[in-house]
């Protein structure tokens, strides 16, 4: 067996392999593998028997899946006007320089991911972002850099 | 609770179904709404908003087609309010469409455009979004061509894909400014799961999904002098090509097709009715072949139940669905690949022309065929059998673009040979039709005796039902057929592919024991195929069928095996039936595919 059909017999024990599994499917393949491949997909929609192309189709609609390889750690920078009005822009800028990409891209090395997003709920405590499923608020130029510190360092043990 | 509800239209009293849509209540007093996204075929979407209208006493305006009328209500569909929203959302949704119309390959059969018209947009309401917009535009099937930069994303195509052909070919993909309507990761429609039926075609309100066209390259065949150009058309084509050219759907209008189509310079008018009596003399000896091997020689390589191959779409679903029932699948060619490998082998040696100067047209109800025309095995004659397929649709703008009062042309006949048919093969345009015409000439080989039907009128396994069964007893069968004797032969008709696939499910679970099985891609069989004359609706497919049935009982020969020219065929060409020349010009193999 595949490791993405283990995956999907996983997650179909305790879900079922009705269509509504779809999305808690993607999820666990996503959480493991960083991307969803064209190969997957086909797999997942063999296994439930329904289309690839709303395979695909769910795929794309949501923010948290992503259908091209992303780093180990995805930065998502919230983008709405309170962290806006709160310096979002030069916690980009300072990502920016850290990491030497823009939003959209993932560093060579493969560990990190720069991505926008809308409104993490965290508006009082703006500007504010998530590290895979960790949010940080508050953020400023220091406490950013430290924080990619505390993360390459991770990566890299 | 009453079952009835009462409510005012634009001041009128209507008293409808409960549960009935207020599009629907406002249709039955001929009050017309607009709608895009909304069509009879398929499920409520109500994501186009063109058909709102306002409710006394409440602020919002309602969607007409996914809102039930209720007792009481006052509805006002031309009131100030309406309007201009409505054609707000109309200048919404044309600043993001690529209006080129007076370019635009569906221009004058375009529901948007002509909403457009009746609205009298503004120039540029708001911003045309068009040149900051990523699209892409595939051209590269052979049948149908995607262009995204003129979806409206209305979801008619994603709907039909999923509810009549069950196959979701396309999707609704990403989401907000970037939602689109995608294939699997975007592919070329020709890589894909994709049937090539064209019922989205039929479907799409605008020209964002139109077949490609090769009306350019036919008129080159037409007036290459070096060319011999012949022309076949199906036999659903004749009750539906008036519905382009201004005559009501149900009119039989084979005479004046067959003079248009001399007028337009072919050299050779001919019939795929006679490939489909032929198809028939073929598809029911390969049934009877099997049913022999199965029954009476009890060999364990042979398949049953046998099904039809004359839908191309059908043919391509079952090699990317259930790749491993091709071996159910009938090896005869369609009709249309029939004439084409006959047409430049048989006919080009009977009237002395050279093959490779021959260019064989054929005129069909159908997207799926271009595909077929294109398969690599299709090339027996040793040259491509079929060069062009044309859909009724262009057709009708051939006729249109020569000048022709379609309307005023007298009746002619079909050339000969090739040019002479059944009823039976009349009626392969309708769901059942293949079967029905199949069973008049099986019965007759096995017993020497017609089928028991009055006027040889098989009419249980006629109608619009999803899936039909009928049985047959064979009763005194002749000595060479005795092991058919007393065997009731168990028939299947569905159309529309998710019919299909519940069919073939059955049989694939054991729950069914069909020998024979007849499937059409498309909803009411051909008549109702991808590349009639849009709109379609259950209406205009019930007036078609009727006409197709009519014209059945109009002509002197009725069963396949009693053509003429068909008989003369075998004696002067073919030999016999499944013979050796045969399986070289009339038979074929299928490809396994992937499902994606």
């Amino acid at each position: 067996m595949s490791p993405i059909q283990e995956i999907i017999q996983k997650v179909s024990a305790s879900h079922g392999t009705e269509r509504e599994s779809l999305l808690p499917i993607l999820q666990a393949i996503y959480a493991k593998n960083h991307i969803l491949t064209e190969e997957d997909m086909i797999e997942v929609a063999r296994e439930l028997d329904i289309s690839a192309a709303h395979v695909y189709g769910t795929a794309t609609f949501y923010s948290f899946l992503e259908t091209q390889q992303s780093g180990k750690y995805i930065i998502r920078l919230c983008r709405t006007i309170t962290c806006m009005m709160h310096g979002k822009n030069i916690i980009l800028q300072e990502l920016e320089r850290l990491l030497k990409i823009k939003p959209g891209q993932t560093t060579p090395d493969g560990i990190f991911t720069l991505t926008e997003t809308n409104c993490l709920g965290q508006c009082h405590k703006g500007p504010a972002m998530l590290v895979n499923d960790t949010p940080h608020t508050d953020l400023t130029p220091e406490s950013i850099r430290e924080i990619i510190d505390k993360y390459r360092r991770e990566a890299l043990q | 609770m009453s079952s009835q509800v009462t409510l005012k239209i634009d001041s009128i009293s209507v008293s409808v179904k409960q549960g009935t849509s207020l599009l629907d209540a406002a249709r039955s007093i001929n009050i017309k709404i607009p709608t895009l996204c909304h069509h009879e075929d398929l499920c409520v979407a109500g994501n186009c908003r063109v058909c709102m209208v306002e409710q006394k006493g409440s602020d919002r305006l309602l969607p007409a087609c996914a809102i039930p009328a209720s007792d009481g209500m006052e509805i006002h569909t031309n009131s100030m309010k309406v309007r201009n929203a409505r054609k707000q959302i109309l200048e919404l949704l044309v600043s993001e469409h690529r209006a080129e119309c007076t370019t635009c390959y569906k221009s004058g059969n375009c529901e948007l455009q002509e909403l457009s018209h009746e609205y009298i947009l503004g120039e540029n309401a708001f911003i045309n979004l068009i040149p900051f917009k990523e699209y892409t535009i595939d051209y590269y099937s052979p049948s149908i061509i995607k262009d995204d930069s003129k979806c409206i994303r209305c979801q008619r195509c994603v709907r039909t894909c999923d509810q009549l052909q069950n196959i979701g070919a396309l999707t609704v993909s990403k989401k907000g400014s970037e939602m689109k309507i995608s294939t699997f990761f975007e592919k070329p429609i020709y890589q894909v799961v994709c049937t090539n039926c064209g019922q989205c075609v039929n479907r799409c309100p605008t020209g964002a999904l139109t077949e490609k066209n090769y009306v350019e390259e036919v008129w080159s065949a037409i007036n290459d002098e070096k060319k011999y150009v012949v022309v076949q058309t199906a036999p659903a084509v004749r009750i539906a090509l008036g519905e382009a050219l201004g005559i009501d759907p149900g009119e039989i209008v084979t005479g004046k097709m067959v003079t248009a189509l001399r007028r337009l310079g072919f050299n050779s008018v001919l019939d795929t009715d006679f490939t489909a009596d032929l198809t028939i003399i073929e598809e029911g000896h390969e049934l009877l072949q099997r049913l022999k091997k199965v029954l009476k020689d009890k060999d364990k390589n042979v398949r049953l139940p046998m099904t039809t191959s004359c839908s191309p779409g059908w043919i391509k679903f079952i090699e990317h669905i259930f790749p491993d029932f091709l071996p159910n699948l009938s090896s005869a060619k369609s009709p249309q690949q029939m004439f084409g490998a006959l047409a430049k082998t048989f006919f080009a040696n009977k009237i002395g022309v050279d093959p490779a100067s021959m260019v064989s047209v054929s005129v069909m109800p159908c997207t799926a065929k271009k595909f077929e025309a294109n398969r690599p095995e299709m090339y027996s004659s040793g040259y491509q059998d079929v060069d062009y397929v044309l859909t009724t649709r262009e057709l009708a703008l051939m006729i249109k673009q020569a000048g022709i009062d379609f309307k005023s042309l007298a009746d002619d006949n079909y050339d000969s040979i090739m040019g002479e048919s059944s009823g039976a093969a009349v009626i392969f345009g309708a769901t059942g039709g293949v079967m029905e015409a199949a069973l008049r000439t099986v019965y007759e080989v096995v017993t020497g005796r017609e089928v028991p039907f009055e006027g040889l009128n098989i009419t249980p396994v006629r109608g619009m039902e999803g899936v039909r069964e009928a049985t047959l007893k064979i009763d005194k069968a002749l000595p060479e057929w005795d092991f058919l004797e007393g065997v009731e032969v168990k028939t299947c008709v569905a159309h529309g592919l998710a019919n299909a696939k519940r069919v073939m499910e059955s049989v694939r679970d054991g729950s069914s024991n069909y020998h024979f099985i007849e499937i059409m891609a498309c909803p009411g069989g051909c008549l109702g195929g991808g590349g009639q004359p849009i709109p379609t609706s259950p209406e205009i497919r019930n007036a078609r069928s009727s006409a197709i049935y009519r014209e059945d009982t109009l002509k002197t020969i009725r069963k396949s095996h009693e053509n003429p020219e068909v008989v003369k065929v075998y004696k002067e060409f073919l030999g016999e039936p499944l013979g050796h020349e045969s399986h070289r010009l009339l038979h074929t193999h299928y490809t396994p595919r992937e499902r994606y």
